[in-house]
């Protein structure tokens, strides 16, 4: 990558100046730094390019391709890759390429729709059990060891096919079993905080539990839950495929990836491109979340360095 | 000094589980502090630390507490519920702690944190908050507190810091301030700025103040009256004027321990401790050695 330099004395100098005249500057150059260090990783990189990519992807399907992805053409089902079918047509000769810019979309929905509930919950029951410790934290853990006992497909499948098949109830499903690991990390962080000297002073000016919980410990239980959390978007979007493929995720016609994959493998031997792509975008995509997962890490955990 | 005492203490008994059962504390303990600078000085582990944290009913989970009585100005701090304790924390008691670099919050700014201390209690918005923590910054005498709300605490000196830190003890105006070894992370000139600072404070707000130190010097210059404390129990109260002429062992024991410039020492005398001083009455080691 090429920086382009604007100004006349280059943003890049300004950035990286050892002494910053302003705060802002100081923190862009902080930035401008995690940017270096991330860009300096190759792998990193890549998968920022692919979930970019994905993003884009998700935004601009409308733009991307003037077909609809469910629009049915049975005179031209089952076509192979060809220059006006890049990536074939299905079995009802819908353009799979359409289908899967527009799945990128339900990927990401999902996936957002997921870190939204995961975070906030993990965070309250991570941060509660190791502040107040006691009967509470008991309690707590250990419904949180139950969650964590079950294989994470396993009870994803049981609570989609107690809830009905559908996005909306694989997202709650997927949550249920994705929160315990933020809850167990949020509580560890709140338990080496709990003894600090600040919370004490806090307390000291009569701070109630509420507020130091909210404005003291989750602010600095964050950075870490994020981290895994970026860690833990290639897992989710392989349970939310896999949910789709049994079929107890989206339903058809909806372009979800694991759906499509699960469609084309009646064809799978006579016409591989139907089940291929799609299981392919799959596997890009959770390679890429969890290339820049690590990437993350490295860069924004300071005991890495 | 004023004939109503703000903050009685009356046998105060405080206990922390061990791994070998319960250890003591404090051993009844008992002391009444007016509008006035009370000092309390001992060793390492004589209980200097519990009293402030037993005051402000702050022990940790572990610690069991009993007293006869616990009060502020009339108020039962020994009864009270945990959300009357939270109002009395703060807008009627307050503490300073001993190191800045532990007791500020790393990812607030240091205004942020001030105001929010202004705002537990005086349920203000958040922009009175803030002009009552720029004044507040101004009031503990740091130069540009536009600028210094804005930093963050890794930002400030240790210095500042605790300027900060009092600040933010002293917006919500409490009748009492408990300093629990406020200067001891700081250099020695800072010390005496900051004590200076401290007692101009409570002052003119007419405060009581406890000064935690085992600094005998520091304690003798600046409060009225000292506490010495052994083992959990008080050896003597006496006017911080009188302390040159302490009678009680212990007391003459830690005042033979400092080292002084004008009387070079190659060594230091070990303190002689008895442990018979537990389980004597208050001022029976002193009289004992008018006989």
């Amino acid at each position: 990558m090429i920086e382009t330099p604007i100004g006349p004395a280059s943003w890049r100098d300004w950035l990286l100046a050892e002494a910053p005249q302003s705060r802002i500057q100081a923190r862009l150059s902080r930035w401008y730094a995690n940017w270096l260090a991330l860009r300096r990783n190759p792998l990193a990189v890549s998968g920022l390019i692919i979930v970019l990519i994905l993003v884009l992807m998700a935004v601009l399907a409308p733009w991307l391709t003037d077909r609809s992805p469910y629009d049915q053409a049975l005179s031209a089902r089952l076509q192979p890759p060809s220059s006006e079918h890049w990536f074939g047509t299905d079995e009802l000769g819908r353009d799979i390429l359409t289908r899967i810019v527009y799945g990128s979309q339900i990927t990401l929905l999902i996936v957002f729709l997921v870190s939204a509930i995961v975070l906030p919950v993990g965070l309250i029951v991570g941060t509660m059990a190791g502040y107040f410790g006691g009967l509470l934290d008991t309690i707590l853990m250990r419904i949180t060891d139950i969650f964590l006992a079950f294989p994470r497909l396993v009870m994803a499948l049981a609570f989609a096919a107690a809830l009905g098949p559908g996005i909306e109830n694989a997202v709650v499903a997927i949550s249920i079993t994705a929160w315990p690991p933020y809850a167990r990390l949020a509580r560890a962080e709140t338990m080496t905080l709990r003894g600090r000297d600040f919370i004490l002073a806090a307390r000291m000016q009569g701070a109630s539990a509420l507020r130091i919980l909210w404005s003291h410990i989750m602010p600095l239980c964050l950075p870490s839950v994020i981290v895994r959390l970026t860690l833990d978007m290639a897992g989710i979007i392989l349970i939310a495929a896999g949910l789709g493929f049994l079929g107890l995720g989206a339903q058809p016609p909806s372009p979800e990836w694991g759906l499509m994959v699960s469609s084309g493998r009646s064809y799978l031997l006579d016409q591989w491109w139907v089940a291929t792509m799609p299981g392919l975008a799959i596997f890009i995509v959770s390679f890429g979340f969890n290339l820049l997962g690590d990437g993350f890490r490295d860069v924004f955990d300071p005991r890495s360095q | 000094m004023s004939a109503l005492p703000l903050l009685t203490v009356e046998d105060l008994h405080v206990s922390y589980q061990g791994r070998s059962g319960r250890v003591p504390a404090l051993r009844g303990v008992s002391f009444e502090v007016g509008q006035e600078r009370l000092g309390i000085v001992g060793e390492s582990g004589s209980g200097k630390s519990t009293i402030g944290l037993s005051v402000l009913r702050l022990l940790p989970g572990t610690a069991s507490l009993a007293a006869t009585r616990l009060a502020l100005r009339g108020i039962d701090l020994l009864h009270a519920t945990e959300s009357a304790l939270r109002t009395v924390r703060g807008r009627r008691i307050s503490m300073v702690l001993q190191d800045p670099k532990f007791s500020l919050n790393p990812v607030l700014t240091v205004g942020q944190q001030i105001a929010e201390s202004y705002a537990v209690h005086a349920h203000s918005t958040r922009h009175e908050a803030k002009r009552k923590a720029l004044e507040m910054l101004e009031a503990v005498r740091i130069r540009d507190p536009e600028r210094v709300f804005g930093l963050y605490p890794h930002e400030v000196s240790g210095g500042m810091g605790q300027r900060v830190m009092i600040a933010m003890m002293l917006i919500p105006e409490p009748d009492f301030l408990i300093a629990d070894e406020p200067t001891s992370a700081l250099d020695v000139t800072v010390q005496a700025q900051l004590l200076e600072l401290i007692d101009e404070l409570i002052r003119r707000r007419q405060m009581g103040l406890i000064l935690i130190s085992h600094n005998l010097n520091l304690v003798a210059s600046f409060c009225d009256r000292i506490l010495v404390l052994y083992g959990g129990r008080v050896m003597e109260m006496l006017n911080a004027s009188e302390l040159a002429s302490a009678r009680h062992p212990y007391t003459r024991g830690l005042l033979a321990c400092r080292p002084l410039i004008d009387r070079p020492q190659a060594e230091l005398p070990q303190l002689k401790r008895d442990l018979a001083w537990l389980s004597e009455p208050v001022g029976a080691g002193v009289a004992r050695t008018r006989d």
